[in-house]
């Protein structure tokens, strides 16, 4: 029999988004948490730089000018109205954590210190601003720690380790959620009048990423099968600064504290791309120059990298010559980015004090995802219409704040204002909603059998061979730059995957802590996400943000200022919406 | 090069008690140990549970004790453990296994929770932040890179010794409120740490520092609890 449990309100997943929904709907209804992680391991720890807001602490700044650059950096794709909400009360939501107790690095006279982000700039000057709110170089860790601490001061109702394997969508709205405890290997039956998804994201399926492993888009998928749509799937941010090989993130903080990009040649290229922010243009522009000078065979000896040096002596040189006062020495950079440099030394034996840092750009992060309201409500189609009782905020949600590129810090804003706002509005709807019935049996036999299948499969194929071959594949050709050709040729590897999937074979075949069926399960989601991610790339006949058609080089208003939404009922079908544009017309992206 | 990873497993649905299995896998020096176990189980034995997530030392998950010493997975590289070719790998100590390298960390969160780790600040709050001196800031710095990952609780003798001690972790973790000049419950901390399973069960054995992947002064940190506690002054 499975276990039968009753919630106003139920998050599942618990990074900053959701562990934010919670504090705010458990202020007024029953809420509870459902995490397959403990909270604390969720991946928001691993931010790093910081968190921007315009509070002008250092020097003019203004939450209009954020806006600006956000719209700027999403290449226009953005819902305009919804960057606006954002970006004014990051100021708000700033303060809120501050007053939780978060413990952000000060300036001289006790507020909050902030450093310069790629893409963040005085919008007269066009210069880069000091806008990222920060705690040395574990800006992330002290938001997930802060909003955990508070959750257990508010007495949060916690079920750790938990996988939710369905969603109870049906005739339009959601009751609730289907999951696994892992320790036991026993169905849960959660039945909610309101349910937010905050999973984050689903950077798995490429080989060289950020992502930590628990990373592979459950909840979409999820939602995917239960006919419902995702947008703006083909936009995946690849952050220029991984460890080479390793993927691992070195904050852009790094280049916020004046680190800078080096090639071959022992040049600073990115001054010849981008005269104005140089180092510091957004992501997605910085990955496509990595890879432009290593094609023209400028990587360091010639190889697939490049160098991120930050010793001090370079940066200096490089601030005299662009007439910046500051200076920097070695002991600053350790106070400032102690984290990152302690990853390079570890995990690449090199020390960016004294030497330059090997460096590709790394699979970081979705601006696509679950398609809600401005109210983290989550959007049936591509009308406007929503599915009553159903939220989503963070990674895995699109509101859309980052259009078709994310700038640096803006990550930790969306979560912790869509969170706030999704927790508020879920509570105020399950204030006055009743419970739906559901049939609790029918559900947790659904759920149970998706575990069943994988667990009895007698094949021969070995899930971890298909994860790798689809990583690999995605690095290949759904990266950073992709071509139609090479789109469909993944499409068809994926489909032929997927059918080996079909014929899998785990060893373990026990209940309790059973990981060796999670890791096929949550390969399964990989796997229906990825198709959907070349599918939606595939249909996009033009270059945006992070996303680079070689055969179509050109940003293209005209047919395709718009969103995708695609749909996987039987055969994948894609759909589009209008951006909504407030005041910011497009414009071309030159920085 | 080719290793062998000895691990002690346990199944609770087979095993009456744990024993130990050997794999021999082929590795790169600057490899993880996690990426060794990864091998393990992908390649040879998919029954090895382990926790394991953002896999570079910050989510806290694959504490393990690795050739008799605690440390994150992730974070130990095969060149600097490999003993002529071979590593050892077990489940933290003092907490009760679950299976194979999963420990129940319930009682560690509970230990954890008992300290009262969030700011209590009852003033009514300004419109803009709290204002804090970057002296002031500084003053429990070391304490707030915790990640809760419980290498320094399971590598003291003392929590060995008896569970209810509240052990390390959570003392770093009060430290970071009590020196935190916006705080001001301190006092009620010292309180609960003064209890018979509180700080005094420290030896200052310092295997707590040792353990630490994040380099936190544990001891030093314990140490100033006491202190705070000796001379009723927190500073």
């Amino acid at each position: 029999m499975p276990q039968y449990h009753q919630f106003d309100a139920l998050v599942v997943g618990a990074g900053g988004a959701g562990l934010m929904a919670a504090l705010h709907a458990s202020r007024s209804v029953k809420t509870a948490v459902i995490s397959k992680l403990y909270p604390t391991r969720s991946h928001t720890g691993t931010a790093q730089g910081g968190i921007s807001a315009a509070l002008g602490n250092l020097e003019e700044d203004h939450w209009e000018w954020h806006a600006y650059d956000t719209i700027k950096g999403g290449d226009f794709l953005c819902d305009q109205d919804a960057v606006e909400i954002m970006c004014r009360e990051a100021i708000d939501a700033v303060i809120e954590l501050e007053h939780m107790g978060l413990p952000f690095d000060r300036t001289p006279d006790g507020r909050i210190a902030q450093r310069r982000f790629g893409g963040h700039t005085n919008n007269i000057t066009k210069k880069p601003v000091m806008r990222a709110c920060h705690a040395a170089d574990r800006t992330g860790h002290m938001i997930l720690q802060t909003l955990y601490q508070q959750c257990i001061k508010q007495n949060v109702t916690f079920f750790d380790e938990f996988q939710v394997v369905d969603v109870l969508v049906e005739n339009g709205a959601c009751n609730g959620v289907v999951a696994v405890e892992l320790a036991t290997g026993e169905i849960h039956v959660f039945h909610s009048k309101a349910t937010l998804i905050a999973t984050g994201g689903f950077g798995k399926m490429w080989k060289v990423t950020s992502n930590a492993h628990s990373l592979t888009g459950d909840l979409p998928a999820a939602l995917l099968r239960r006919g419902l749509p995702l947008e703006d799937m083909e936009f995946f941010q690849f952050h220029p600064t991984g460890i080479y090989k390793l993927g691992i993130l070195l904050s852009e903080a790094a280049r916020g504290e004046g680190a800078v990009f080096i090639n071959g040649k022992g040049e600073r290229f990115m001054a010849r791309y981008m005269p104005t922010l140089k180092d510091l243009a957004p992501r997605d522009i910085c990955s496509r120059c990595i890879y432009q000078e290593i094609r023209e065979g400028r990587g360091i000896d010639g190889k697939d990298y490049v160098y991120l040096d930050f010793r001090p002596e370079v940066i200096n040189r490089y601030f005299e010559e662009d007439g910046n006062p500051k200076r920097v020495d070695a002991h600053y950079l350790e106070q400032k980015l102690p984290d990152i440099i302690e990853f390079a030394r570890v995990y690449l034996g090199v020390d960016p004090i004294t030497q330059p840092v090997p460096i590709q750009p790394t699979a970081h992060y979705a601006m696509g995802g679950i398609p809600t309201t401005n109210d983290a409500e989550v959007l049936a189609d591509e009308t406007g219409r929503i599915v009553e009782g159903l939220y989503a905020a963070g990674e895995v949600a699109c509101v859309s704040v980052h259009g078709a590129n994310r700038l640096g810090t803006n990550s930790l804003v969306d979560l912790v204002v869509f969170g706030k706002r999704g927790g508020i509005r879920m509570a105020e709807y399950a204030k006055q909603a009743s419970f739906r019935p559901i049939n609790r049996d029918a559900a947790a036999k659904e759920g149970a059998a998706q575990l069943e299948r994988i667990r009895n499969s007698n094949g021969t194929e070995r899930p971890s061979a298909i994860r790798k071959e689809l990583q690999a594949l995605m690095d290949d050709k759904v990266g950073v730059y992709r071509t139609g050709a090479g789109l469909e040729e993944a499409i068809d590897h994926i489909r032929d995957l997927q059918a080996r999937y079909q014929r899998i074979r785990i060893d373990d075949k026990g209940y309790k802590w059973n990981t060796d069926l999670m890791e096929a399960w949550e390969l399964g989601n990989l796997l229906e996400l990825a198709e959907v991610t070349a599918y939606s790339a595939l249909w996009r006949q033009e270059s945006r943000g992070a996303h680079y058609r070689e055969d179509y080089p050109q940003r293209d208003d005209v047919n395709f200022l718009k969103h995708s939404m695609v749909w996987k009922n039987g055969r994948l079908e894609v759909r589009s919406k209008p951006v909504r544009i407030t005041r910011y017309a497009p414009e071309e992206r030159k920085y | 090069m080719k290793i062998t990873l000895k691990i002690k497993r346990f199944n609770p649905e087979v095993d009456k008690k744990p024993h130990w299995e050997s794999y021999t896998v082929e590795v790169e020096p600057t490899d993880r140990v996690l990426d060794a176990l990864h091998e393990v189980k992908w390649t040879q034995d998919g029954t090895l549970a382990l926790r394991r997530s953002c896999a570079h030392g910050i989510c806290g998950s694959d504490a393990m004790r690795i050739n008799g010493r605690n440390m994150l997975a992730c974070k130990a590289l095969i060149k600097d453990v490999a003993k002529d070719g071979v590593i050892t790998v077990e489940p933290i100590l003092g907490l009760p296994v679950v299976k194979d390298l999963i420990v129940d960390m319930e009682p560690f969160f509970a230990h954890y929770r008992a300290i009262m780790p969030y700011l209590v600040n009852n003033d009514p709050p300004p419109e803009r932040e709290r204002l804090q001196s970057p002296e002031d800031r500084a003053r429990y710095d070391d304490t707030t890179k915790c990640i809760l990952c419980a290498c320094c609780t399971t590598s003291c003798p003392s929590f060995w010794a008896r569970g209810e001690y509240v052990g390390p972790a959570a003392i770093v973790q009060a430290h970071r409120f009590i020196f935190d000049s916006r705080d001001q419950a301190g006092e009620e901390r010292l309180r609960i740490l003064s209890e018979p399973d509180g700080v005094w069960r420290c030896r200052t054995v310092f295997n707590c520092t040792e353990a630490c992947p994040r380099g936190i002064q544990v001891t030093k940190a314990i140490g100033e609890v006491k202190e705070a506690l000796r001379t009723g002054v927190i500073r």
